[in-house]
């Protein structure tokens, strides 16, 4: 199977003008297969972009791409599952699972589960894909080890985040809200001043994490590029992109090119750092060691 | 109300386990001595000879025992989890506390009448994913994280038909358990790999002279002046900068007491108090075990929480009733 590429669902909080134009750029400029479209982080961002949500999805399936729905990855009152369960009563839409409510509700069909679902290990993958799970994006922290004890006997399409800050936690409370001195039920969505993320220090001023409203993510950018002819060879084929403020038709094109051997991965890295503000890369999750690490080819 | 809260305390220890069956646990519970379960610290658990030997002494003196088995099972690897499984239903524990899918699968399907409750690793926050866990493994419990108000566990257990435990004291998790990888991106090691979290042999504190740094990995996760005392460099309560600020952003080095609230959550349906604690010694678990014991016979008998005077032992410690009091978020 040839490798696809994957745009992931846009994690942050992003003016709903800006959402819905990212999206039609995606649609109209970008070579990725699949585009996953919806709210996972935040369940009151998604009314202020949600009247754009059906003209996105028809101008990306215009344009020849995939579309799957994501869903939130912690559901906590009754109002947030009312609308996972009207958003998996859809049976028209392929839908991303990011928390077991969702696997229950989209168990039987085919469908996705996002990298928010604890699957560990072999066992827990093949009780999912006996209830219809297609495609499944990996935790963050799984490495190249656990990819191929996966990746064997499953029929399953195993996909992976190659590029973007790594989502790490999640929570009941609003750490934006929070920096700000804010109550998380009167947060002014203050989460939209930071359209990758509020950028954490440690107090010797060193680049560490980035707050996303109730997600705590890396400060670095996952670049798996030189990692990808690799995971091909075990038979990994899915590569998500998740999206962030810089220009992303140009990191598609360059992941597509060091897919297409085009381009070689360091060549690949040199353009992308000019895209990532300077941020730090990591790949340690990969290679099995600290998630901050950028281990470089060969050296693991 | 006609039921007491049942009270579910830790052991790290063989002594520990004497002394929570002793000042009035319930039940208490444990894991083996490796990665299988998310306390996998040095010096800490259960040999299979001396989990028998904690069984003997609980079942003499009418306590259960509680198996963790909650972190997930490394691919490729399965071994070790399920063998903890079955030697937990050979050697005659009361119940395993599974958080993986395909572990509760395979406990499900080879130990049928061993008793599953579900870890609160598997961060089940909703009725939904809880009563997947009932339907498809036949879960009997449900550990809740701590992400709930007490309202929300009120309106969840009446969607719900299993009985649900909560945390009421002792070490706080300010993200969804079982979802927070910040320990394995700062030191490789997580707690749903590994285990631990901020691990001890990823620590280290340097003396700058004006200030002691603690650090975990190469990050620093706080400083301290001299009149300070230096805390545990655990990731989520240290002091970073945000937008030009440097304050505790995740959480205060503080921990969970929620004494005060115990009528509250008997109220809202709960059937199970939980201690978290089995790296603590065997005085600490015995004090706040007693203590407890005595605040749920009060909840039980109608009667007010008075002070469970644990300030000794939690001197210099903030506390808070975390997410349970919604303006915590």
């Amino acid at each position: 199977m040839s490798a696809k590429l994957t745009l992931g669902p846009v994690l942050f909080n992003w003016k709903p003008e800006t959402w819905r134009d990212f999206y039609f750029r995606i649609a109209d400029e970008t070579d990725v297969d699949t585009v996953y479209v919806g709210e996972v982080v935040c369940s009151k961002r998604a009314p202020f972009y949600a009247p754009h949500i059906p003209d996105v999805i028809e101008r990306l399936q215009a344009a020849g791409k995939e579309v799957i729905v994501s869903t939130l990855a912690l559901i906590m009152n009754t109002r947030e599952m009312n609308e996972l369960r009207e958003t998996a009563g859809d049976r028209d839409l392929m839908i991303e699972a990011n928390d077991v409510s969702a696997c229950a509700l989209l168990a039987g069909r085919p469908h996705a589960i996002g990298p928010y679902v604890n699957i560990y290990n072999e066992g827990t993958l093949k009780y999912f894909t006996g209830r219809g799970a297609t495609r499944v994006c990996l935790p963050v922290e799984l490495g190249r080890d656990a990819m191929t004890a996966l990746v064997k006997d499953t029929p399953a399409e195993l996909e992976v985040q190659v590029f973007g800050r790594l989502p790490l936690a999640i929570s009941a409370r609003c750490y934006h809200a929070r920096a700000h001195m804010l109550h998380k039920d009167n947060c002014q969505f203050v989460c939209d001043q930071d359209p990758d993320g509020l950028e954490v220090e440690t107090l010797d001023q060193e680049a560490f994490l980035a707050v996303n409203g109730v997600q705590t993510m890396s400060h670095s950018y996952q670049n798996l590029s030189a990692e990808l002819a690799e995971m091909q060879s075990l038979g990994i084929n899915h590569f998500r992109l998740s999206p962030h403020s810089t220009d992303m038709v140009a990191v598609a094109g360059l992941y597509r090119q060091v897919l297409n051997r085009a381009l070689s991965a360091d060549e690949a890295d040199a353009k992308l750092a000019g895209l990532t503000n300077d941020a730090a890369f990591s790949n340690g999750y990969y290679h099995g060691a600290k998630g901050v690490d950028f281990v470089l080819p060969g050296m693991d | 109300m006609n039921k007491a809260l049942e009270l579910v305390c830790p052991a790290g220890t063989p002594a520990s386990l004497h002394a929570a069956v002793d000042n009035g646990a319930d039940a208490v519970y444990l894991g083996f001595r490796d990665e299988t379960n998310a306390r996998n610290f040095p010096g800490l658990n259960f040999s299979r000879k001396e989990l028998q030997e904690g069984l003997d002494f609980a079942h003499a003196r009418g306590c259960e025992v509680f198996l963790a088995v909650n972190t997930f099972p490394e691919a490729g690897n399965p071994g070790p989890w399920r063998k903890a499984v079955d030697d937990a239903a050979a050697l005659g524990v009361d119940c395993v506390i599974l958080a993986d899918i395909g572990l509760l699968d395979y406990a499900a399907s080879h130990h049928p009448d061993l008793r599953r409750h579900l870890s609160v690793q598997a961060s089940a926050s909703n009725p939904d994913a809880i009563n997947f866990y009932v339907d498809a493994f036949d879960v009997k419990r449900v550990v809740l994280p701590r992400v709930l108000s007490v309202p929300e566990i009120k309106a969840l257990n009446g969607q719900i038909n299993v009985e649900t435990e909560v945390f009421v004291f002792g070490g706080l998790c300010v993200m969804a358990e079982g979802r927070c990888q910040l320990s394995s991106y700062a030191t490789g090691e997580s707690p749903n790999i590994n285990g631990v979290c901020s691990p001890a042999s990823h620590v280290r504190y340097e003396d700058e002279g004006d200030r002691m740094v603690s650090k975990l990995g190469d990050f620093t996760i706080n400083a301290f002046d001299e009149n300070e005392a230096a805390g545990y460099p655990t990731l989520c309560k240290g002091r970073f900068r945000a937008g030009g600020q440097a304050s505790y952003l995740f959480e205060e080095p503080t921990s969970l007491n929620a004494a005060s609230m115990l009528s509250e959550l008997a109220a809202a349906g709960v059937t199970a108090l939980k201690i978290e604690g089995r790296q603590r010694g065997r005085a600490y678990v015995a004090q706040v075990v007693a203590a407890f014991r005595r605040a749920a016979d009060a909840v039980h008998a109608g009667e007010a929480v008075g002070d469970l005077g644990l300030q000794a032992i939690t001197e210099g410690q903030a506390k808070t009733s975390g997410a349970y009091n919604k303006s915590w978020r």
